[in-house]
């Protein structure tokens, strides 16, 4: 399956390098990321397949979601679905 | 891949502007479980009832936490009591005990179909029914109870209307010590539909199947957001604002409902579509209506917002989902409604003026409470105009209304959580006991025999 995962919050060094290193560490692919930062205001998102992961979705969430409270950003993974069906005709 | 923009639009939907999935709720069909005695009966229901619903509250979570929307409800609807109790007159309460129990074990918030249909004529047995009404909302918790006394096919059946006002008073007085709460698990309907999964109004319909999910959908902050940010727009730019935005809360509505079914192994359902406001501030349909243009909600202006609003969710839906049912549109339930609330109290909005705008809305008068010592009949005429613009227009119209005892206007009553607050409303001292006390039916309109 294939997950959303965003990462919104005050910009800093290093948010990409954390995120990149645990989903590799789990195996799961990034397949498309874009990012912007407006006025100090970071936000990332990327497009991962968790076909192989090591770990399963729920369980991603909570250490994704851990890390970025220890980072203090905002990180979240939802199944692509929801975005597909809401703006896709 | 989906652009940035629209993942940031679904993102912010859900973080500021309270987009929910207001409930999934499970149809259960009970006809298999009727027996010789009301004990097995009653028995029966709870067994099916905590075996098919058993994983519906870890479903929800589940679904939840991946597509990253939340779902506030979890509800079960079940074939209308009053035909699986038939052959136990005066033993009613004994099956509603066991759906209330049947729902606590599983989870669920509320369960509802606790319903007659009476809208050509009361059966003795049905008479029964409704008169058991009152003690089995005192003395259960999450059972919600409904009638429907009349249809645009069949008329209005205003014996009925002259009962359930007496038992609307009764259910108040028996839980005087909760300012009324009973009456608010109660509703009135005319043109009930089938697959309703809003309470306190849902049943499960006889022609509907085994196991059904139905999900509701909401999202009243978002709508009002997107007229918000048009604040130039003509009105039928806004209709078009708000087609828009409906059909994309109701395609989550559709993903939703199509997963939890798969993995409850029950039937998909319909999706309503339903703006349900809640009393948290920017939840509220009072507001969309105030951003359209009006001052307050409930001055003049309020019934054309209103209709554009309803059409407009009802065109969205339909276009996002291959089952759009239930009630699908906008609700008006005044304690839930932060905006309707804050118009009330103002003395804006009023009892006659929430009647006119439910000639266009998709359901009727709401969470209202009025004076404790409004009498009987008047109830009871409260629920024939009602019903009577239901069956003239066609339309679903509800009446969930609540006397409070000994409170008054200037008095408000606290109902909590989704039900809110709701300052009481002034109902007209002039008698209509005359008219409700001639009973009979009042014959259907003309077209209403479409054949």
């Amino acid at each position: 399956m294939k997950a959303i995962l965003t990462v919104l919050g005050k910009d800093k060094a290093g948010i990409i390098a954390t995120v990149a290193t645990i989903l590799a560490q789990n195996n799961i692919n990034i397949e498309d990321i874009s990012q912007t930062v407006m006025q100090g205001y970071f936000t990332m998102i990327m497009l991962v397949n968790l076909e192989n992961s090591k770990i399963g979705f729920g369980e991603l969430q909570e250490v994704v979601a851990k890390k970025g409270e220890e980072i203090g950003v905002k990180i979240m993974v939802q199944h692509e679905d929801i975005f597909n069906s809401m703006h896709r005709v | 891949m989906i652009n940035k923009s629209e993942i940031l639009e679904t993102i912010n939907m859900v973080q500021n502007e309270h987009f929910d999935v207001r409930t999934i709720t499970m149809g259960i069909s009970l006809f298999g479980c009727i027996a010789s005695t009301v004990e097995e009966t009653a028995q029966n229901c709870y067994n099916l009832i905590t075996t098919r619903a058993k994983d519906i509250v870890k479903v929800a979570k589940d679904l939840s936490n991946e597509f990253g929307v939340p779902i506030v409800n979890k509800r079960i609807s079940v074939t209308p009591v009053s035909l699986i109790s038939a052959p136990f007159k005066g033993k009613e309460i004994v099956i509603a005990k066991a759906l209330d129990d049947a729902g606590k074990a599983v989870g669920v918030d509320f369960i509802g179909g606790y319903s007659a249909l009476v809208h050509k004529s009361t059966t003795s047995y049905e008479h029964s029914f409704i008169e058991s009404i009152p003690e089995v909302l005192s003395s259960t918790d999450i059972l919600c109870s409904s009638v429907n006394i009349g249809t645009t096919r069949s008329g209005i059946n205003l014996d009925a209307i002259s009962q359930i006002g007496k038992i609307i008073k009764k259910t108040t007085e028996l839980t005087k010590d909760r300012d009324g709460f009973g009456a608010a698990k109660f509703v009135v309907f005319c043109n009930a539909v089938e697959d309703n999964p809003f309470m306190a109004g849902a049943f499960h319909g006889v022609g509907e199947g085994e196991c059904v999910i139905n999900v509701g959908v909401s999202g009243p902050g978002v709508v009002y957001r997107a007229v918000k940010e048009a604040p130039n727009a003509n009105i039928t730019e806004i209709s078009e604002i708000i087609k828009k935005t409906a059909f994309k809360i109701t395609r989550v509505g559709q993903l939703i409902a199509n997963e939890a079914a798969k993995r409850l192994n029950a039937e998909s359902g319909i999706v309503d579509l339903s703006l349900a406001p809640t009393p948290a501030i920017g939840d509220s349909v009072g507001r969309i209506l105030e951003e359209m243009g009006l001052e307050t909600v409930g001055t003049h202006g309020t019934t054309a917002c209103l209709a554009i609003l309803n059409d407009s969710v009802k065109k969205g839906g339909v276009m996002a989902s291959s089952k759009v049912g239930g009630l699908s549109g906008a609700f008006i339930p005044v304690s839930e409604d932060e905006g309707m609330i804050s118009a009330t109290e103002k003395g804006v909005l009023t009892l006659s003026k929430l009647e006119a705008m439910t000639a266009v809305c998709s359901v009727g008068i709401d969470m209202v409470a009025v004076p404790g010592d409004t009498p009987a009949s008047t109830i009871s005429a409260i629920i024939a105009d009602e019903a009577a613009i239901g069956m003239v227009n066609n339309k679903t119209t509800a009446v969930r209304i609540i006397p409070v005892p000994n409170k008054t206007v200037g008095d408000s009553v606290e109902f909590g959580g989704l039900l809110g607050t709701a300052p009481i409303m002034p109902v007209k001292s002039a008698s209509a006991e005359k008219f409700i006390a001639r009973g009979g039916i009042i014959p259907a309109p003309i077209h209403g025999n479409k054949n």
